[in-house]
């Protein structure tokens, strides 16, 4: 695949680790329809449609004369495509795409492109909170309607409904202490 | 002559039998055939159903102990094989299957999924034991349990079936729960904003307190 010249066609379309594509937001369906129409890349079959959490995070930095500096670097969600053609017999090829921060959680719908994805999009929507905007019926699909929270998101915090093994430890541990109380 | 002591009755019984006379009680009678002719609820939710099923066909054949009649509707059964794992979003319909079932009936939970939850335990989807909702009968062990230890399971009911008594020996002692004045109903939780609600019944469910030393 001559990623090369995607990469010419589409100014703002980057390549962060060479096997991924980052899409814009606003660039993502027209870029979309290139790797599924384009005789060259013929990606016409979606297998993979997945969320990925990034959340706010302080980056640290030591100056020259030895004073720190702190930086708060928002969060965003991401949404990853994995991409293979049929017809070509190549891929998988990667395309993501960002949301603004972790509020404002909308990215454009890419079932309009694959079929396959609308399932897997509404996964994401549902346990991630990613808002496909395009999407034919972007309702939840494992948790029930009700439902108000996203449970793959890192700050999602879980019923606190089961006995603790006797033997806890790491994270477990936190959590039976929180339970049981300091006693 | 009114014969309270079972033991007693037992010697009677074996006393007569020398003699050529065999003696026999109405109840005994009564839980011989409810125990013989279970009709278990046919309803799968994971892979221990599939050990269900195996264990209802030809090779381990459940009709031996007279539980092959799986019914498929709630309202013909007396007992339900939670066979799997039980997600919150399955919970209300649990019960209420349960809830539809006639008197007397019973229940066996198959597996770790069941029992407590099993590798889920500690997710955010799972409801960690049915005994949160209804009671049970009979707890396998097992991930998923082998065909044996079911119709192990349905030997222990059979056994308990058996001892249970119909006919009242003194006012109010009745353990055969069909000729309760109570109605076993029990309330089908709710899906809520972030949990099931509410997360277990607390008539139903008593879990021993976990002890811990730090």
């Amino acid at each position: 695949m001559n990623i090369a010249r995607l990469l010419k066609q589409f100014p703002g379309v980057r390549s962060e680790d060479g096997a991924s594509l980052v899409l814009p937001r606003e660039l993502a369906l027209q870029v979309a329809e290139c790797l599924k129409n384009d005789p060259e890349f013929k990606l016409d079959y979606c297998s993979n449609v997945t969320g990925v959490d990034y959340p706010d995070r302080i980056e640290k930095s030591k100056a020259a004369d030895g004073s720190e500096t702190s930086k708060k670097i928002p969060g965003f969600l991401e949404t990853v495509y994995h991409l293979y053609s049929i017809e070509n017999k190549q891929g998988p090829l990667a395309i993501r795409v960002r949301t603004a921060d972790r509020t404002n959680t909308r990215v454009p719908s890419l079932t309009p492109i694959w079929r396959a994805a609308e399932l897997q999009e509404r996964e994401a929507y549902d346990l991630f909170g990613i808002h496909y905007i395009g999407h034919p019926d972007l309702r939840r699909i494992l948790m029930w309607d009700d439902f108000e929270d996203h449970p793959m998101r890192k700050d999602y915090q879980e019923p606190d409904d089961y006995h603790y093994e006797p033997t806890p430890h790491d994270e477990v541990l936190e959590k039976a202490r929180k339970h049981y109380g300091a006693a | 002559m009114e014969i309270s002591d079972p033991q007693e009755m037992e010697g009677l019984r074996s006393e007569l039998q020398k003699a050529g006379v065999f003696v026999t009680t109405m109840e005994f009678i009564y839980n011989w055939g409810r125990s013989s002719s279970i009709w278990p609820l046919q309803f799968g939710l994971a892979c221990c159903a599939i050990e269900m099923i195996c264990t209802a066909g030809a090779r381990f054949d459940l009709a031996r102990f007279g539980a092959e009649v799986f019914r498929p509707s709630p309202r013909q059964a007396d007992l339900m094989i939670v066979s799997g794992t039980v997600t919150k979003k399955m919970a209300p319909q649990v019960v209420r299957l349960y809830n539809q079932m006639p008197e007397p009936k019973y229940v066996i939970t198959m597996g770790a999924c069941a029992i407590s939850g099993g590798p889920f335990k500690q997710g955010y989807n799972v409801l960690k034991g049915v005994d949160r909702f209804i009671p049970v009968d009979v707890h396998i062990p097992g991930c998923p349990p082998r065909p044996e230890a079911l119709i192990h399971a349905l030997v222990t009911l059979q056994k308990k079936i058996s001892a249970q008594t119909t006919l009242p020996r003194e006012q109010g002692d009745v353990s055969n729960r069909a000729y309760d004045k109570g109605d076993q109903h029990y309330p089908v939780p709710q899906l809520g904003a972030h949990d099931i609600v509410p997360p277990f019944n607390p008539e139903v469910w008593h879990p021993e307190p976990v002890r811990r030393d730090s």
